[in-house]
């Protein structure tokens, strides 16, 4: 039945800005302080006190909207979303409405169902956060704290090109990528630098016009994100299918009981009564301060990816891995740069080293210059790969230089050709059966023999060479 | 004066007199509270300040750490900000001494100090009147002789009007000229701190001393404060323009005569006047009232009880404490305005309202500038319609009331600075004339108002 529905899905997402102050003050805007201490007059919202805008946090907004190819207005304007709620010290919140930041911009993501798909950014714009209320600390009354007060945010806003729940948080999952690339926010959706709603509506597949949408509110999780819009989606389709029409409203998620209820009504604000803040003149940006912020923005993860395709003849996928985190991304490129081969590094990046960093915090333990003269050791026969991969560890834990790390480990494969011959001779005198097959035609047995060989040296032989002086022998 | 005797002596003077004037009601501040502040203060003012030891006293929508700030409103009963205003802070880096804090009309929200939760004003020369409002404890302790200034705000010409109906200077400077900084905010595109004074050099040296930019308001302009000027020989030079608009047919004639002497002697002191027209002069009411409670409603949405001033009960839910907060702790005025520019600003009428009105605000601020393009140099016009009306006359008729500022509100809605100064009595009440400036040169017209202010003989009747 649900071929017969096509989902159609916006994101609206709130990213806090990666600043050390606050949009409007100088209080800071860290995470995690005791309740009420991060404040000052103006974001407490005492009567007389005004807000200055933090050039920071207009920097990092003005490259979040260049990085997602959008238009930077040279004017902008801050307007008052007007609302009452005790976690909202003024009573509105500075915002943008009429004249944002930016518009117009795009963003490309790997669509799990189409393949490299584009959203449009439909706008991008520049606000400032509420407080918090906190409802389960003290029974039957909501405290509040007002840290969060006054932090910056962007608002980036897509226009409803996803198809799907997972084609979203594809979606969530770059935009993150490419947020935490230039630096501009941490993209912490547990601790609330993320957020997202989502506007949810279905339509007969074929149909042009949009159906009724939802909005999809508290999500707070990446891995709520496919959950509560697949939720949301279902529900539509089942209110449809029984002849009945979806109703436009709010619906917050649970992630407890995975299910949408409707948002009260009275939780709901009808009518915002934007205006223009008379506190802030309009923002204007002067061409040279929008052009700096282009030349600050790093390279970004797609650019990347093309590069890495291009100059190191990765596949798409391999550049993807290793693109997918600016900072492994750098690491890579300096292992390459250290001489390491692009190719084979690339396979001990996206295996040891990640593998690595999942266990450790994200640390990426080993070197460059050590992963890629390890990588030198294993292609010069030094050490096996088997055996190499002990010596990452080893230098992951402790630290040193993979050559005496190797050799501390008694690991250095044995390429001296007496010596190899010395074990190929005891084989082949232990195993007068096994000679005898192979001369009669038996050609496989000298995998089982290069095997003994191998065991002999208790792992420490070439096993290239090995087989040389055992092929050698066997012919002789 | 330097010697801190002299400012100990000057602080106790202060308060005496301001006891004695206790039944204009102009000064909110309990009188112990009052001595003892100001003896501190005496004692550790700058005694370099060019203001020192001069008692100013400051009205009460703007924040000080010494009183309270109610703002003349039962929802900031008994709040002290743990701040205080720029200008405040700027008059007693410069050795002033904060005389306490003035009644006013709740928020600035009134013209005759009636709106005020801690009970009306008196006119210091019949108390049977209002002083103006909404600065009119200002008006009234400057005018009864407590103080040489005080601060006032203004909105929409509430420095001004009182200063007119009390018989004293009052100056509204240029939107960006003083920090906004601490004022509360009634319509923050609208509000200036403003300067009351016995004579134009008073007013006039306290607003040099909080004039200036201030990097905790973004609207304040970025200049150095303001010189003041020589008194002139002469007004050889200046082209005074008279809007015809300002002196409709039903002009009191009183007040017709009064503004006709000052024309005279300002031709008299060497200045071309000449009659110009401000054509969308009669739409600054309306306009005024749509876009300052627009603001209004929005700025005062803070004051809901949960984190500061008095709560009102209704502990059930949020709502109900806002509901009830909110309703009792703010006067009709304020209740009326607060509607109004909740209306404006709904998404139906927005359009309809307040973008009509700041497309026609911007055609206002456009006459002065096209007056101003054609050599006027300042305009003269009365400050008020009438001299002080009775208490109680016009209560009851908010449209009435909102028509004492029409000859004001235009230099608050083109954001320019204007100046009144007593130009006669009528019937032994005072009138103030007005001039309006161009922006950011206030220093010529206070040129204009010196000399306007030695010619015209203000306690004559006109």
């Amino acid at each position: 039945m649900a071929g017969a529905w096509e989902t159609v899905i916006g994101l609206e997402t709130h990213v806090q800005l990666r600043t050390v102050s606050k949009m409007f003050c100088g209080c800071s805007a860290a995470f995690g302080a005791p309740p009420n201490t991060n404040v000052c007059p103006v974001c407490l919202g005492l009567p007389g006190a005004l807000p200055m805008p933090n050039e920071q946090a207009l920097k990092l907004a003005v490259r979040a909207a260049l990085g997602l190819g959008c238009t930077v207005h040279s004017r902008s304007v801050f307007a008052r979303k007007n609302y009452f709620y005790p976690d909202l010290p003024k009573g509105y919140q500075i915002s943008q409405f009429e004249q944002p930041l930016a518009t117009a911009g795009s963003l490309s993501y790997l669509s799990p169902d189409r393949g490299i798909a584009t959203t449009t950014i439909q706008r991008l714009h520049v606000e400032e956060d509420a407080g918090k209320s906190l409802h389960d600390r003290f029974p039957k009354q909501t405290a509040i704290d007002l840290n969060r007060c006054g932090v910056p945010l962007i608002e980036i806003v897509t226009g409803p090109d996803f198809r799907s729940p997972h084609e979203a948080r594809a979606y969530l999952l770059t935009l993150k990528q490419v947020l935490e690339y230039a630096g501009i926010s941490d993209c912490d959706m547990e601790k609330g630098s993320l957020r997202v709603d989502a506007n949810v509506s279905v339509r007969r597949a074929g149909e042009a016009t949009l159906g009724t949408k939802t909005e999809v509110k508290n999500i707070n999780s990446f891995a709520y994100v496919e959950k509560a819009l697949t939720v949301e989606r279902d529900r539509q389709i089942a209110v449809l299918d029984a002849g009945g029409t979806v109703a436009q409203q709010t619906m917050l998620y649970d992630s407890k009981t995975n299910n949408v209820r409707p948002q009260r009504s009275k939780e709901e604000s009808h009518d915002y009564r934007y205006f223009p803040d008379p506190d802030l003149p309009p923002l204007v940006l002067t061409e040279e301060f929008i052009a700096e912020q282009q030349t600050l923005l790093p390279e970004l993860p797609a650019k990347k990816r093309e590069r890495f395709v291009e100059k190191y003849a990765l596949n798409v996928t391999d550049a993807a891995v290793l693109t997918a985190d600016r900072n492994v991304a750098d690491y890579y490129e300096a292992v390459v740069h250290a001489g390491a081969d692009a190719k084979i590094a690339a396979n001990w990046v996206m295996t040891e080293v990640l593998a690595d960093a999942k266990d450790h915090g994200d640390g990426l333990r080993v070197p460059p210059g050590a992963l890629a003269n390890l990588i030198g050791l294993v292609r010069g026969g030094t050490v096996s790969h088997q055996a190499a991969k002990r010596v990452f560890a080893e230098v992951a834990e402790r630290g040193g230089e993979p050559r005496n790390v190797a050799e501390a480990l008694g690991v250095m494969q044995v390429a001296d050709t007496g010596v190899l011959a010395g074990w190929v001779s005891e084989v082949l005198a232990a195993h007068p059966t096994e000679v005898a097959r192979f001369k009669n035609g038996e050609a496989k047995l000298v995998q089982f023999l290069l095997g003994q060989v191998m065991k002999a040296s208790r792992g420490k032989a070439d096993p290239k060479l090995a087989q040389r002086v055992l092929e050698e022998k066997l012919t002789s | 004066m330097s010697d801190p005797s002299d400012a100990l002596a000057s602080a106790k003077a202060a308060a005496d007199r301001i006891v004695k004037l206790k039944r204009l009601n102009a000064c909110l501040t309990p009188i112990k509270e009052l001595r003892k502040s100001l003896v501190v203060q005496a004692s550790t003012a700058h005694p370099s300040g060019v203001l020192y030891g001069m008692p100013v006293a400051v009205k009460d929508n703007i924040c000080t750490l010494e009183f309270t700030t109610s703002c003349g409103s039962k929802i900031l009963e008994g709040y002290r900000s743990p701040y205080e205003a720029t200008a405040v802070a700027k008059l007693k880096a410069a050795g002033a001494l904060i005389a306490g804090k003035t009644n006013c009309d709740e928020f600035g929200m009134g013209s005759s100090t009636e709106h005020s939760a801690y009970g009306r004003s008196f006119h210091p020369f019949d108390k049977t009147r209002v002083p103006g409002g909404s600065s009119g404890g200002s008006a009234a302790l400057v005018a009864a002789g407590a103080v040489p200034a005080a601060l006032g705000s203004e909105t929409g010409g509430s420095v001004r009007q009182p200063a007119s109906l009390c018989g004293v200077v009052g100056i509204k400077p240029t939107y960006g000229r003083v920090s906004r900084y601490g004022l509360v905010a009634f319509g923050s595109s609208l509000d200036q701190i403003g300067v009351l004074g016995r004579s134009v050099h008073d007013a006039a040296r306290v607003l040099s001393v909080i004039s200036g930019r201030d990097p905790r308001d973004s609207t304040c302009e970025e200049r150095d404060s303001l010189r003041l000027p020589n008194v002139p020989e002469s007004l050889q030079g200046f082209v005074i323009g008279v809007p015809k608009e300002y002196f409709p047919q039903d002009l009191d004639p009183a007040v017709r005569r009064a503004c006709d002497r000052a024309i005279r002697l300002l031709r008299e002191l060497g200045a071309a006047v000449r009659e110009v027209s401000l054509p969308h002069t009669a739409y600054a009411i309306a306009t005024y009232y749509i876009i300052a409670p627009a603001e209004a409603s929005s700025n005062l949405a803070r004051y809901d009880g949960a984190r500061y001033g008095p709560r009102f009960n209704g502990s059930e839910d949020v709502r109900a404490l806002y509901r009830t907060t909110r309703g009792e702790g703010f006067g009709p005025e304020v209740r009326r305005r607060v509607l109004i520019g909740t209306y404006v600003l709904s998404s139906g009428y927005y359009d309809a309202y307040y973008r009509k009105a700041q497309q026609m605000r911007a055609l206002m601020a456009q006459d002065f500038r096209n007056v101003f393009d054609r050599g006027v140099d300042l305009l003269f016009t009365a400050t008020t319609p009438t001299p002080a009306f009775k208490a109680g006359e016009k209560l009851n008729d908010p449209v009435a009331m909102y028509l004492s500022d029409i000859f004001t509100v235009t230099a608050n809605l083109a954001g320019l600075p204007a100046i009144s100064l007593p130009i006669g009595r009528i019937k032994g009440l005072p009138i103030g004339g007005q001039l309006i400036g161009q922006a950011f040169l206030e220093d010529e017209m206070l040129e204009a108002a010196y000399a306007l202010e030695r010619a015209v003989p203000a306690a004559e009747e006109a």
